[in-house]
């Protein structure tokens, strides 16, 4: 670290730091979802201004009707995809969409969503450790999306996940990290990648889920439900960035009391 | 022969393949079927013949997540 010291190898620090995922490098812990965008265009500006290399997409019937192609995107942007499990509500659900996601895209990675119920949207524990248990078995690279629980992140590595997906807040909300605490306590005990997944809203969600140790962030809607999409997504890159350089820089603690930092000594006197 | 293709029943002649059920919906590459909720790997669809009443799911990527 005595080289973030260094003025000029600040910049370097970020191009060397790299997020590993089962082995593989990632130029960029920004990963994007693709849900929401009003037009491929719009998508593809948005996708290019966040610099991200993995993005999800989901799997659906085809639709005959379907106009442009989001593989057709994701292709010509040169972004990695990563299908995920979304709207499935049972692991047999869940399993049988990453081996059609498998089939269909010829990645083995999926982002694993197996969800309670269509109100909250939240990961139901049971059917996701199920699934996950299943996936990581059939040799899948399973980065399941989950809640913020330090047991259930703990679980889900120790089957074998690549990488833990804590929700901020649920899915689309743009609440940011309602509870700090637990992603803190994620990341202290985790020996995958943790990737902040669902509920930011803003740049400053990112940048705070970067300065707690997450590794990564996941994100769609702040950016594809945003006015301006490509603006909100090159805020999210400078965001992730910054946040993870405050990270590695190390914060000062938070004190009670203000700490001069202009010497007392020395003080002109009067009268 | 009556099959049901991605909920929709369709009308194929006695068996047909995977890949002419798959060809009635889409010429799309990128896509992966399931019949009967096991999934039929690409280069298994012509040999693959279908029997009445057989449940299809064709599936491609959409935005998403």
């Amino acid at each position: 670290m005595e080289d973030v010291e260094r003025g000029e190898d600040v910049e370097r620090v970020a191009d060397t730091d790299r997020l590993v995922i089962a082995g593989e490098e990632l130029g960029s812990r920004l990963i994007m979802g693709t849900g929401g965008a009003p037009s491929m265009q719009v998508l593809r500006e948005a996708l290019t201004a966040s610099g991200t290399e993995l993005t999800t997409v989901a799997m659906r019937r085809v639709d005959p009707s379907a106009r442009g192609s989001v593989l057709d995107v994701l292709t010509g942007c040169g972004i990695r995809v990563l299908p995920n499990t979304a709207g499935c509500f049972t692991a047999g659900e869940a399993v049988l969409t990453a081996k059609l996601a498998r089939e269909a895209l010829g990645t083995n990675w999926v982002k694993l969503e197996v969800i309670a119920d269509e109100h909250t949207l939240l990961p139901d524990p049971i059917e996701l450790v199920e699934a996950a248990e299943q996936l990581v078995d059939d040799g899948f690279v399973v980065l399941p999306y989950t809640n913020d629980d330090p047991v259930l992140a703990r679980r889900l590595e120790q089957i074998g996940c690549a990488a833990v997906m804590p929700l901020g807040s649920p899915i689309g909300s743009g609440l940011g990290i309602r509870n700090p605490h637990n992603i803190e306590l994620i990341v202290e005990r985790a020996g995958v990648p943790v990737i902040l997944d669902a509920g930011l809203g803003t740049a400053s969600d990112a940048a705070l889920a970067m300065e707690l140790g997450c590794d990564a962030v996941l994100l769609a809607t702040a950016v594809t439900r945003a006015q301006s999409p490509a603006r909100m997504a090159a805020a999210m890159r400078h965001a992730v960035e910054a946040g993870r350089l405050a990270r590695l820089a190390g914060r000062i603690p938070k004190r009670h009391y203000a700490q001069a930092s202009s010497p007392f000594e020395g003080l002109a006197t009067s009268g | 022969m009556r099959v049901i293709v991605n909920g929709e029943p369709r009308e194929l002649p006695d068996g047909a393949s995977v890949a002419e059920a798959v060809a009635g919906v889409t010429a799309s590459a990128g896509v992966a079927v399931a019949v009967n909720d096991e999934v039929v790997r690409r280069s298994a669809w012509d040999a693959t013949t279908l029997n009445e009443a057989d449940r299809l799911e064709v599936l491609t990527a959409v935005q998403g997540g």
